[in-house]
């Protein structure tokens, strides 16, 4: 929930709408000065100079299509790299374009992974760029990385490589563990944030798991941003206590659900600076009065927080201790917490400043209403579910969205999980909120009509792609026919996310979104009856997107390998799983653009046409 | 009054036309209804209880009508297994009969290991077909037949002995296996024949 988050969002994107994709100008390696003229190269270095200044990628993507003598300065200059598809380009043309370097952004699986869709050992293993960044990159200061999956030897790598190393951010990665970490911990002398979020660690014995923390320098640090929510063992508290004491700079601190409110106010008190905070658990490791005191006068000190999370396991009793800071948090993430409409009340009552809230479905369309009549501010709303099933309760509705859309007249992102919803409610948002970006609502029954009209909702989500300019990212459910993607082809021309699930009757469905939404780029759909005909609808466009991935709909072989002929840049993947007999069947296809022909480490159960 | 309601409530289920073929269960909650209905009425006033089952037929109606309880689908809603997982240690039982089972599956001359969750499959048979199907890319030799004793299953139990896998009950070994590995040569051949 950072604002930094924003570079990792599935919204930002390379190139844009208008990036036509072409083959790579003039290969790698063309920074050799000795070719180029001395009055040229004199230019080039006050380009250089000016184009050190542009700094977001999009720009910098277009300054380098201008001529040779760009693309090299540009080349020379790019400081921060984003790579959105680690199989798109190779480590080495990456690597041999840009020479200085200091920071790089790397996506690795599908987004379909985090709900189990592509096995276990798909790819997207990051050592492989490791070893083509070590030797050439010595001043590299940052790594991010989502969806991938990297070994405690290439954290060891990574430690040993970049002495100025100060940034790991981990986001939805595996295949590391507390042994890694303890390395990070140990040799980067210069860390300033160590960012683990909903990363899957692998599997520890107890006696194997390492006490990282411990292994921290001695010394003052110069941690800026520590969070380690997802890091579930339980931990040398003491050894935190310390480390927080000697990080001045302590910005941001999120800990996993070990941590008890006693122990929460001893950290508090060490850095009153904090401006996130994430608590963990929010329960008492003792029982009294005394604890809720010490816990308000320990926010009363923290007059810097303006983020707050965590909260698994809450005892409410002990909320009110917020209060005092929750007219400057801009952000708050109950997510994790359980709470009923009248617990969450009082809390954000006081909460006017709010621009970002995530929250469970348990505060039901009450507590909707009370977040819209407090936080007429709100830019981004999350609401989860407790209980991720079909046939569960399901406390929030239409009636909670049409409150939300009501009173937070400035949302810009939804995301809604609910078991009921209207057309009424959504066409009510639609008109609302007519900054909407980003539009995801997720009715989880599948096929699951208008509550009270009974009709398909494919009046509600036209209606916002219709109202909503500036929609760039849209996720669809709910009884859905062809007509509803009708209406997202011919009005969601900025669309450039798409997610499709159990919706159209037909493969006109598909078509309309292919041959409509000329912004497209990552296009995700599942059960949903589109055959090999539609498929091919979207050879036009294919190139100037990420991906394409689609599961469990009607496509064979044979189309798939109809595309796959008719684009040779793009990598067209079979992903099998052994459930299914038919040969021809395709159960998931994942298709993207590169500019290396077929990666040489997939499994075996991955075919590549 | 009330074996007449009884009757015709019978009647009632064993002509109404439903989606699934004759014979398949009815989903849970009309069969509550239904025994309700079958039971011997309470003895207070007939009109109330009449008036009863009228409605629970009605109930039973439409629940006959609704489609069946969906089995549950792979990746839906879509919540990512970091959320899900965070929220397992409230549901007390329910988390330890839905809670997923994976362990990790090596093959000897395998480059990759696989990982399976134990809890989809109902037995023994429906396990080695699943790992026919994962591992047969890697065996050049197939599993049928005369080649069956090229290989051995075996797993790790919470003791952290290797044991072959099929000779406990199907619970318990779910509830004790913490990886598998599948052995090739001599080395099975050993296991199968002490076995």
């Amino acid at each position: 929930m950072r604002e930094e988050a924003s570079e990792m969002s599935e919204d930002e994107e390379a190139g844009g709408a208008k990036e036509r994709w072409a083959p790579d100008l003039g290969g790698g390696g063309e920074g050799g000065g000795s070719a180029v003229p001395f009055s040229d190269r004199v230019l080039e270095i006050v380009l250089e100079n000016v184009l050190q200044f542009l700094t977001s990628r999009r720009d910098r993507n277009a300054a380098s299509l201008v001529c040779r003598s760009w693309y090299r300065a540009e080349a020379q200059t790019r400081r921060d790299l984003f790579i959105g598809n680690c199989y798109a380009v190779a480590p080495r043309r990456a690597t041999e374009r840009f020479r200085g370097v200091r920071s790089i952004v790397l996506k690795g699986k599908p987004r379909f992974a985090d709900f189990s869709l592509v096995p276990y050992g798909w790819g997207a293993h990051f050592s492989s760029w490791l070893f083509a960044m070590a030797p050439v990159y010595p001043w590299l200061e940052r790594i991010c990385l989502k969806r991938m999956t990297i070994a405690d030897d290439d954290l060891s790598r990574i430690a040993h490589s970049f002495p100025l190393f100060k940034d790991l951010t981990l986001i939805c990665c595996d295949g590391f563990s507390t042994v890694g970490l303890a390395i990070i911990a140990d040799k980067c002398r210069h860390l300033r944030v160590l960012d683990l979020i909903e990363d899957y660690l692998e599997d520890e014995d107890d006696d194997e798991v390492v006490d990282w923390i411990s292994r921290f320098p001695e010394t003052t640090t110069s941690l800026e941003s520590l969070v380690f929510d997802c890091v579930a063992g339980a931990f040398n508290f003491e050894a935190l206590e310390a480390l927080v004491a000697r990080s001045p700079g302590l910005r941001r601190l999120r800990v996993n659900h070990h941590v008890t409110l006693e122990q929460l106010r001893r950290l508090m008190a060490r850095a009153p600076q904090l401006t996130h905070l994430g608590t963990g658990a929010f329960r008492s490791g003792s029982v009294g009065a005394e604890a809720e005191l010490d816990l308000t006068s320990s926010f009363a000190a923290s007059k810097s927080l303006v983020c707050l999370s965590g909260f698994r396991e809450v005892e409410p009793e002990y909320l009110p201790a917020i209060y005092l800071v929750c007219a400057n948090l801009t952000s708050l993430n109950f997510s994790f917490a359980n709470l009923t409409a009248e617990e969450l009340k009082p809390v954000i009552q006081h909460c006017r400043n709010l621009r970002t809230f995530w929250v469970l479905d348990t505060v039901g369309d009450e507590g909707l209403l009370a977040v819209s009549q407090a936080c007429r501010d709100l830019r981004e709303l999350r609401v989860f579910p407790l209980d991720a099933t079909e046939d569960s309760e399901g406390s929030v509705s239409d009636i909670g969205l049409q409150a939300i859309s009501e009173g937070c007249r400035k949302l810009q992102s939804i995301l809604y999980f609910c078991q009921q919803m209207t057309n009424a409610a959504v066409i009510a948002m639609s008109k609302n909120c007519p900054d909407l970006v980003v539009f995801r609502l997720c009715i989880m029954g599948r096929h699951r009509p208008d509550r009270i009209t009974g009709e398909p909702m494919d009046e509600g989500f036209g209606a916002i792609v219709m109202n909503c300019k500036k929609l760039t990212r849209l996720s669809v459910s709910g009884l859905l026919t062809d007509k509803a993607l009708a209406y997202i082809g011919k009005y969601g021309k900025l669309v450039r996310t798409l997610s499709v699930a159990f919706a159209g009757n037909s493969d006109l469905g598909l078509r309309y979104v292919l041959e409509g939404c000329s912004g497209l780029q990552k296009l995700e759909i599942r059960d949903s009856p589109f055959s090999d005909s539609a498929l091919l609808c979207g050879v036009h466009h294919y190139y100037n997107m990420r991906f394409l991935w689609m599961n469990s709909c009607k496509l064979s072989m044979r189309g798939c390998k109809d595309v796959a002929e008719r684009l040779p840049n793009l990598i067209v993947e079979v992903i099998t799983d052994g459930t299914t007999n038919d040969a021809e069947e395709v159960e998931r296809l994942y298709m993207y653009r590169s500019l290396e022909g077929p990666r040489n480490d997939a499994p075996p159960f991955v075919k590549i046409l | 009054m009330a074996s007449h309601g009884n009757n015709d409530i019978e009647n009632l289920k064993a002509t109404e036309l439903t989606l699934r073929p004759p014979g398949s269960d009815m989903p849970e909650k009309p069969t509550t209804m239904a025994t309700k209905c079958n039971k011997r009425p309470i003895p207070d006033s007939d009109d109330e209880s009449c008036r009863s089952r009228m409605d629970e037929t009605e109930e039973m109606e439409r629940k006959i009508l609704a489609p069946p309880p969906k089995a549950q689908v792979v990746g839906w809603p879509p919540v990512r297994a970091y959320r899900m997982n965070s929220f397992r240690g409230r549901k007390s039982d329910d988390a330890e009969e839905n809670a997923a089972k994976y362990v990790k599956v090596s093959m000897d001359g395998a480059p990759y290991l696989r990982k399976l969750d134990l809890k989809v499959y109902k037995g023994y048979e429906e396990l080695r077909g699943a790992l026919q199907a994962m591992f047969k890319c890697f065996s050049s030799v197939g599993m049928e037949g005369s080649d069956e004793y090229e290989y051995a299953i075996t797993y790790e139990d919470k003791d952290g002995d290797w044991m072959l896998v099929g000779d406990v009950p199907w619970e318990m070994f779910i509830s004790s296996c913490k990886r598998m590995r599948i052995m090739k040569g001599t080395e099975a051949r050993g296991l199968s024949s002490c076995a």
